[in-house]
Protein backbone atom coordinates (compact mmCIF):
# COMPACT_ATOMS: atom_id res chain seq x y z
CA UNK A 1 0.00 0.00 0.00
CA UNK A 2 1.57 3.32 -0.70
CA UNK A 3 2.45 5.44 1.71
CA UNK A 4 0.33 8.59 2.87
CA UNK A 5 2.03 11.89 2.72
CA UNK A 6 0.96 15.36 4.51
CA UNK A 7 2.14 18.51 2.67
CA UNK A 8 2.42 21.60 5.20
CA UNK A 9 2.08 24.30 3.50
CA UNK A 10 3.26 27.44 5.46
CA UNK A 11 4.15 30.52 2.88
CA UNK A 12 1.81 32.79 1.76
CA UNK A 13 0.39 33.00 -2.16
CA UNK A 14 2.78 35.77 -3.54
CA UNK A 15 5.84 35.85 -1.34
CA UNK A 16 7.99 33.71 -4.36
CA UNK A 17 7.49 30.38 -5.58
CA UNK A 18 7.13 28.54 -2.43
CA UNK A 19 3.03 28.24 -2.59
CA UNK A 20 3.12 27.31 -6.31
CA UNK A 21 6.27 24.48 -5.65
CA UNK A 22 4.44 23.05 -2.79
CA UNK A 23 0.85 22.71 -5.11
CA UNK A 24 3.19 21.61 -7.40
CA UNK A 25 4.37 18.23 -5.24
CA UNK A 26 0.69 17.52 -4.48
CA UNK A 27 -0.16 17.79 -7.77
CA UNK A 28 2.19 15.54 -9.26
CA UNK A 29 2.07 12.86 -5.87
CA UNK A 30 -2.46 13.10 -7.00
CA UNK A 31 -1.55 12.17 -10.55
CA UNK A 32 0.34 8.62 -9.21
CA UNK A 33 -2.94 8.54 -7.13
CA UNK A 34 -1.06 8.61 -3.98
CA UNK A 35 -3.27 9.47 -0.63
CA UNK A 36 -1.86 13.21 -0.28
CA UNK A 37 -3.04 15.61 2.26
CA UNK A 38 -2.28 19.42 2.81
CA UNK A 39 -2.10 21.35 6.13
CA UNK A 40 -2.28 25.08 5.26
CA UNK A 41 -0.94 27.14 8.13
CA UNK A 42 1.06 30.43 9.35
CA UNK A 43 1.08 32.34 5.91
CA UNK A 44 0.42 29.19 4.01
CA UNK A 45 -4.23 30.09 4.73
CA UNK A 46 -3.59 33.10 2.54
CA UNK A 47 -3.63 30.77 0.02
CA UNK A 48 -6.99 29.78 0.43
CA UNK A 49 -8.59 33.28 0.49
CA UNK A 50 -10.80 33.94 -2.66
CA UNK A 51 -11.09 36.81 -5.49
CA UNK A 52 -7.07 37.02 -5.12
CA UNK A 53 -5.89 39.46 -7.84
CA UNK A 54 -2.16 38.22 -8.68
CA UNK A 55 -2.42 40.06 -12.20
CA UNK A 56 -1.75 43.10 -10.34
CA UNK A 57 1.53 41.65 -8.88
CA UNK A 58 2.01 40.25 -12.33
CA UNK A 59 1.55 37.23 -11.34
CA UNK A 60 0.10 33.91 -12.46
CA UNK A 61 -3.13 32.78 -10.73
CA UNK A 62 -2.55 30.11 -7.91
CA UNK A 63 -6.31 29.48 -7.66
CA UNK A 64 -6.01 27.35 -10.45
CA UNK A 65 -3.34 25.02 -9.54
CA UNK A 66 -5.50 25.25 -5.99
CA UNK A 67 -8.59 24.14 -7.56
CA UNK A 68 -7.37 21.32 -9.41
CA UNK A 69 -6.09 19.29 -6.51
CA UNK A 70 -9.71 17.59 -6.47
CA UNK A 71 -9.70 17.03 -9.80
CA UNK A 72 -6.35 15.01 -8.83
CA UNK A 73 -7.51 13.37 -6.19
CA UNK A 74 -6.42 15.16 -3.19
CA UNK A 75 -9.54 16.46 -1.57
CA UNK A 76 -8.10 16.27 2.70
CA UNK A 77 -7.29 19.99 2.91
CA UNK A 78 -6.91 21.16 6.12
CA UNK A 79 -6.77 24.42 7.68
CA UNK A 80 -4.84 26.08 10.98
CA UNK A 81 -7.94 27.31 12.88
CA UNK A 82 -4.97 29.65 14.76
CA UNK A 83 -3.27 30.89 12.27
CA UNK A 84 -6.73 32.13 10.23
CA UNK A 85 -7.52 33.66 13.76
CA UNK A 86 -4.52 35.69 14.13
CA UNK A 87 -4.78 37.48 10.86
CA UNK A 88 -8.50 38.42 11.16
CA UNK A 89 -10.19 35.70 9.38
CA UNK A 90 -11.43 33.76 11.41
CA UNK A 91 -14.65 33.45 9.64
CA UNK A 92 -13.21 34.48 6.48
CA UNK A 93 -15.01 32.58 3.32
CA UNK A 94 -12.50 30.16 1.49
CA UNK A 95 -11.65 29.66 -2.04
CA UNK A 96 -11.61 25.38 -1.31
CA UNK A 97 -13.19 23.11 1.39
CA UNK A 98 -11.21 22.49 4.36
CA UNK A 99 -11.31 21.04 7.55
CA UNK A 100 -9.93 23.40 10.79
CA UNK A 101 -8.03 22.11 13.19
CA UNK A 102 -6.48 23.32 15.93
CA UNK A 103 -4.68 22.84 19.69
CA UNK A 104 -3.44 19.42 19.78
CA UNK A 105 -5.43 18.31 16.77
CA UNK A 106 -2.38 19.35 14.67
CA UNK A 107 0.08 17.13 15.65
CA UNK A 108 -2.56 13.92 15.42
CA UNK A 109 -2.86 15.07 11.84
CA UNK A 110 1.21 14.33 11.43
CA UNK A 111 1.00 11.69 13.53
CA UNK A 112 -1.58 9.94 10.58
CA UNK A 113 0.52 10.37 8.08
CA UNK A 114 3.98 8.22 6.73
CA UNK A 115 5.31 10.86 5.60
CA UNK A 116 5.46 14.95 6.18
CA UNK A 117 7.14 17.62 4.22
CA UNK A 118 6.93 21.34 4.67
CA UNK A 119 7.42 23.76 2.53
CA UNK B 1 17.69 1.08 6.22
CA UNK B 2 17.05 3.33 3.08
CA UNK B 3 16.57 7.23 3.16
CA UNK B 4 15.65 9.23 0.57
CA UNK B 5 16.76 12.49 1.14
CA UNK B 6 15.37 15.69 -0.31
CA UNK B 7 17.25 19.34 -0.30
CA UNK B 8 15.55 22.66 -1.01
CA UNK B 9 18.21 25.46 -0.33
CA UNK B 10 21.19 26.81 -1.94
CA UNK B 11 24.29 25.50 -1.07
CA UNK B 12 25.29 28.89 0.65
CA UNK B 13 22.33 28.23 2.74
CA UNK B 14 23.65 25.67 6.53
CA UNK B 15 20.48 23.74 5.50
CA UNK B 16 22.77 22.33 2.42
CA UNK B 17 25.58 21.53 4.20
CA UNK B 18 22.86 19.45 7.03
CA UNK B 19 21.83 17.53 4.64
CA UNK B 20 25.02 16.56 3.22
CA UNK B 21 26.51 15.59 6.71
CA UNK B 22 23.79 13.41 7.06
CA UNK B 23 23.59 11.87 3.26
CA UNK B 24 27.46 10.87 4.34
CA UNK B 25 26.32 9.70 7.65
CA UNK B 26 23.83 7.54 6.53
CA UNK B 27 26.28 5.74 4.04
CA UNK B 28 29.30 5.56 7.14
CA UNK B 29 26.20 4.01 9.02
CA UNK B 30 25.86 1.32 6.39
CA UNK B 31 22.51 2.13 5.57
CA UNK B 32 21.30 2.99 1.56
CA UNK B 33 20.37 6.56 -0.01
CA UNK B 34 17.92 5.26 -2.90
CA UNK B 35 17.30 8.70 -4.25
CA UNK B 36 18.55 12.72 -3.17
CA UNK B 37 16.27 14.56 -4.95
CA UNK B 38 16.95 18.99 -4.93
CA UNK B 39 13.71 21.04 -5.29
CA UNK B 40 13.39 24.75 -4.97
CA UNK B 41 16.66 26.58 -4.30
CA UNK B 42 17.76 23.52 -3.63
CA UNK B 43 18.18 22.79 -8.04
CA UNK B 44 21.63 25.47 -7.41
CA UNK B 45 23.64 22.54 -5.78
CA UNK B 46 23.56 21.10 -8.89
CA UNK B 47 25.33 23.36 -10.66
CA UNK B 48 28.50 23.70 -12.14
CA UNK B 49 28.39 27.08 -12.23
CA UNK B 50 28.81 28.98 -8.45
CA UNK B 51 32.18 29.84 -7.46
CA UNK B 52 33.12 29.66 -3.67
CA UNK B 53 35.07 32.30 -2.20
CA UNK B 54 38.56 30.76 -1.75
CA UNK B 55 38.33 30.75 2.04
CA UNK B 56 34.64 29.48 2.31
CA UNK B 57 33.37 25.60 1.72
CA UNK B 58 32.24 24.95 -1.83
CA UNK B 59 29.02 22.68 -1.28
CA UNK B 60 28.17 22.72 -4.91
CA UNK B 61 31.81 20.90 -5.50
CA UNK B 62 31.64 18.74 -2.17
CA UNK B 63 27.84 17.76 -3.69
CA UNK B 64 29.49 16.51 -6.92
CA UNK B 65 31.94 14.52 -5.26
CA UNK B 66 30.13 12.90 -3.06
CA UNK B 67 26.84 11.89 -5.57
CA UNK B 68 29.80 10.59 -7.92
CA UNK B 69 32.04 9.01 -5.50
CA UNK B 70 29.24 6.67 -4.32
CA UNK B 71 27.70 6.53 -7.18
CA UNK B 72 23.89 7.79 -6.03
CA UNK B 73 21.02 8.53 -8.01
CA UNK B 74 20.72 12.41 -7.86
CA UNK B 75 17.86 13.59 -9.36
CA UNK B 76 17.36 17.73 -9.62
CA UNK B 77 13.31 18.60 -10.45
CA UNK B 78 13.32 19.97 -13.90
CA UNK B 79 10.66 22.33 -13.63
CA UNK B 80 12.52 24.24 -10.69
CA UNK B 81 16.18 24.17 -12.51
CA UNK B 82 14.22 25.63 -15.64
CA UNK B 83 12.99 28.65 -13.44
CA UNK B 84 16.29 29.52 -12.28
CA UNK B 85 18.15 28.99 -15.01
CA UNK B 86 20.12 25.48 -14.15
CA UNK B 87 20.14 23.31 -17.61
CA UNK B 88 21.97 20.54 -19.11
CA UNK B 89 22.70 20.40 -22.10
CA UNK B 90 19.77 19.14 -23.78
CA UNK B 91 17.73 21.88 -21.62
CA UNK B 92 19.83 24.22 -23.21
CA UNK B 93 19.43 23.44 -26.39
CA UNK B 94 15.59 22.76 -26.22
CA UNK B 95 14.94 26.00 -25.03
CA UNK B 96 18.10 28.07 -27.10
CA UNK B 97 19.84 28.91 -23.85
CA UNK B 98 23.76 28.91 -23.76
CA UNK B 99 24.64 28.15 -20.30
CA UNK B 100 24.89 24.69 -19.36
CA UNK B 101 25.42 24.14 -15.70
CA UNK B 102 24.24 20.68 -15.11
CA UNK B 103 26.13 18.08 -16.45
CA UNK B 104 26.69 14.20 -15.00
CA UNK B 105 26.22 12.94 -12.07
CA UNK B 106 23.16 15.13 -12.23
CA UNK B 107 20.22 14.36 -13.91
CA UNK B 108 17.04 16.61 -14.80
CA UNK B 109 13.68 14.79 -14.06
CA UNK B 110 10.17 15.67 -12.72
CA UNK B 111 8.59 15.36 -9.21
CA UNK B 112 7.45 11.80 -9.99
CA UNK B 113 11.07 10.73 -9.14
CA UNK B 114 10.41 12.58 -5.73
CA UNK B 115 7.02 10.45 -5.13
CA UNK B 116 8.60 7.21 -6.31
CA UNK B 117 12.05 7.75 -3.95
CA UNK B 118 9.78 8.62 -0.78
CA UNK B 119 7.92 5.27 -1.63
CA UNK B 120 11.08 3.35 -2.03
CA UNK B 121 12.93 4.26 1.35
CA UNK B 122 12.21 3.76 4.74
CA UNK B 123 12.72 7.26 5.53
CA UNK B 124 11.90 10.51 3.80
CA UNK B 125 14.47 13.52 5.41
CA UNK B 126 13.99 16.89 3.98
CA UNK B 127 16.40 19.65 4.31
CA UNK B 128 15.64 23.72 4.06
CA UNK B 129 11.90 23.72 4.20
CA UNK B 130 10.22 26.80 5.30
Amino acid sequence: MAKSLLLICRQSPWAGTAAREALDIALAGGAFELPIALLFMDDGVLQLLPDQQPALLEQKDLGANLQALPLFGVDQLYVCRDSLARRGLADAALALPTTPLQGAELPALVARYDLVMTL
Amino acid sequence: MKFAIALFSPPHAPASRRALRFAEAVLAGGHEIVRLFFYRDGVYNASSALVAPQDEADLAAQWRAFVSDHQLDAVVCIAAALRRGVLNAEEAGRYGREAVSVTAPWELSGLGQLHEAAQMADRLVCFGGD
